[in-house]
């Protein structure tokens, strides 16, 4: 398997970077940047210590008996990415990313969040580091999400609201971009998934990769021998890139990527970029959009606002063609009963982005021998969505 | 290359003016009404015309640009119908015409029969803000056969090297970004504008416009001495949008860019 992506940030004939000139020279000297990090012992030795003993990791593989016992299928273990510091895997990239900008002597930190995990991760990161930090997130998203735009405040951050198109995570995104070619001398822009430019697509996946390093020799451990499966939802794609990338080398483990089915795909209002897109260029990335014909990005929907994106990370784009990663989907109603199982069955509330994994998990376990594994990425805690499910069945807080 | 365009900055050069460059979003408020501002803008002394395709998603755009172009997508303005408003315009004006548009529009189509389409419809030129020459390829084939000028962007942070290599990637004309940021800003350090644009002769024959962030006279005016070409976008479309449902919103607009050439003209 060749190194991916090429030097252009190409993963097959997805990727590159389709950015304004402005931003050329950054992304250049970022990517010189991060390779330059990547091979400096004093960076990882950095990071290695604030992924440790900052965000907690190694996070445990659990293995969930009674949700097991409950499918009666394969063996089921969650990778407990919802115990880093800060409630998910976002903070394993946005500390590394920091890292990356102190050595750059950027001191401004921008960043878009969807359901407000990566910007808490990152105004958590900025505030560790003493660094001034500004989050965009769409103004529907920071209703859904008001708890975590409480916290990013609390953290010193300023948060923006995007009022434009779905006002959502995309226009998050274009805002963000719009502030970093402004301010692109003094300011970093903490891109929070396996989108945009190269580097960003590579970088992140670098990031995110120990999720899978670790769950490979922890596997190992407790079973002898690799997993069956590995589910993780996707919605930019990091969480699942991060857990996946370890393993892509092991053919005999299948992976499936869980995107959002909102109300269904034949309803229109999803996020399921595999099922109902087709490839082509938003935010810096040729990858696969949910699109018109005209190539008007269409608006998404997904309870999980999260996953709520018309596009996927390139380098999953690659993957689907491939046949090497399946990509399913999990709708709003599957994603909300996997919630309440998995609070119920194993004491654990899921963010309801990983609650799409879960969900699909209760599809796949129990058509599987009792002696297979599965091992689901539990991205991040659901302390963030109890207000907005509250909120959905009528009970007031 | 495409002939209106170089015809168009000999025409001026003997002169001794600068080209006024209007942008337009196209369909805003309708396709009907841009064709009536392209040709009135000529006759107030436009000398090229800068059609913007609107973009759901435009990320080099300021916030007065995006609304033009949402109000543009709510009417039904679409590529096609674009080019079908060029191929009408064609009847009657030879003004330059140059698509401003954003790379996914043209994929969706295929690179290779947009721009056989826009050819044929009478564009002279392309410019997407969100390609850079480095992932040019697939359009530059056709576009160089289809007879096709793509202009590529040269911004105040680009490094020698990607200098050399707008430069040399650029036709028609170099399009140079006034100032670090989106569309609609502020103009600023006028002094940057001349030093950067002398760098760039030194590697480069090809005219040079400057854009982002010319609003007034005086801004073109002080423009315009430094570069070969001036282009005013938000400032138009500000009036347009202001306008909206005046019937005299295309002689507002036309006052204005007369206001624009006269202080080229005379600076």
């Amino acid at each position: 398997m060749p190194m991916l992506p090429d030097s252009h940030g190409r993963f097959g004939s997805y990727g590159g970077r389709y950015v304004p000139e402005t931003l050329m020279p950054a992304l250049l000297e970022l990517e010189a940047e991060y390779a330059a990090a990547k091979r400096d012992r004093r960076f990882q030795t950095d990071l290695g210590y604030y992924l440790k003993h900052y965000v907690g990791r190694p996070t445990s593989l659990y293995r969930a008996d009674r949700l097991t016992k409950k499918l009666g299928g394969a063996k089921i273990y969650l990778k407990r990415e919802d115990l880093c510091h800060t409630g998910a895997h976002k903070i394993n990239n946005a500390i590394g990313q920091v890292l990356l900008a102190l050595r750059m002597k950027k001191r401004r930190i921008i960043a878009e969040t969807g359901a407000g995990q990566h910007g808490v991760a990152t105004a958590t990161a900025a505030a560790m580091f003493g660094l001034q930090c500004e989050i965009y997130m769409g103004t529907e998203d920071m209703q859904r999400q008001a708890l975590n735009v409480f916290r990013m405040r609390l953290l010193g951050a300023t948060v923006t609201g995007v009022d434009a198109g779905s006002r959502t995570l995309k226009d998050a995104i274009s805002e963000a971009m719009r502030d970093w070619t402004t301010n692109v001398r003094t300011t970093h822009y903490v891109l929070g998934s396996v989108l945009g430019a190269h580097p960003y697509p590579m970088m992140i996946r670098d990031f995110q990769a120990i999720i899978g390093r670790e769950a490979r020799k922890q596997i190992l451990s407790a079973e002898k021998r690799l997993p069956d499966y590995l589910v993780a939802c996707v919605g930019g794609g990091s969480n699942s890139i991060g857990i996946f990338h370890a393993f892509l080398r092991d053919p005999k483990v299948k992976m499936i990527g869980v995107e959002a089915g909102g109300l269904g795909i034949e309803s229109g209002k999803h996020a399921a970029r595999f099922s109902g897109g087709k490839p082509g260029v938003l935010q810096g990335t040729m990858t696969y959009l949910l699109q018109d014909e005209n190539g008007q990005i269409n608006l998404t929907h997904s309870v999980s606002a999260g996953l709520d994106y018309a596009a996927v990370g390139p380098e999953h784009s690659l993957y689907h063609d491939q046949g090497r990663i399946e990509y399913t989907y999990a709708t709003d109603a599957e994603a909300l009963a996997a919630f309440d199982l998995l609070a119920r069955e194993e004491g654990i509330v899921p963010a309801l982005e990983s609650a799409h994994a879960i969900a699909h998990v209760v599809k796949l376990a129990p058509k599987l021998k009792k002696s297979q594994l599965i091992i689901a990425n539990l991205s991040g805690r659901g302390d963030k969505d109890v207000q907005q499910v509250a909120r959905m069945r009528g009970a007031s807080l | 290359m495409s002939g209106r365009l170089e015809a168009t900055f000999d025409g001026l050069r003997q002169r001794g003016q600068k080209a006024l460059i209007a942008y337009l979003m196209a369909g805003d408020p309708g396709l009907a009404e841009t064709e009536q501002l392209v040709l009135a803008l000529e006759q107030a002394g436009a000398d090229i015309i800068e059609l913007g395709v609107p973009f759901s998603d435009p990320i080099a755009d300021g916030p007065v640009i995006q609304q033009a172009a949402e109000r543009a997508l709510r009417n039904g303005t679409s590529l096609r119908k674009i080019l079908a408003s060029v191929t009408s315009l064609r009847q009657r004006t030879n003004i330059p015409i140059i698509l401003m548009l954003y790379y996914n529009s043209i994929h969706a189509m295929g690179c290779e029969e947009f721009c056989n389409a826009a050819k044929a419809a009478g564009v002279d030129g392309l410019i997407v803000p969100d390609m850079p020459p480095d992932e040019a390829g697939p359009l530059k084939v056709p576009a160089d056969a289809a007879g096709l000028a793509l202009i590529f962007l040269l911004a105040p942070t680009s490094t020698a090297d990607r200098r050399k290599l707008v430069a040399k990637e650029s036709h028609g004309f170099v399009y140079y970004v006034s100032l670090t940021g989106i569309t609609g800003a502020k103009l600023s350090n006028v002094g940057d504008i001349q030093h950067n644009i002398d760098k760039l002769r030194k590697v480069s024959t090809a005219p040079v416009a400057v854009g982002f962030g010319v609003a007034t006279p005086e801004d073109a005016a002080r423009v315009s001495k430094m570069a070969d070409g001036v282009i005013v976008g938000s400032a138009i479309v500000k009036r347009i949008a202001s306008h909206q449902q005046d019937p005299r919103m295309i002689g507002h607009v036309a006052e204005f860019v007369r206001s624009l050439k006269a202080a080229m003209v005379s600076a």
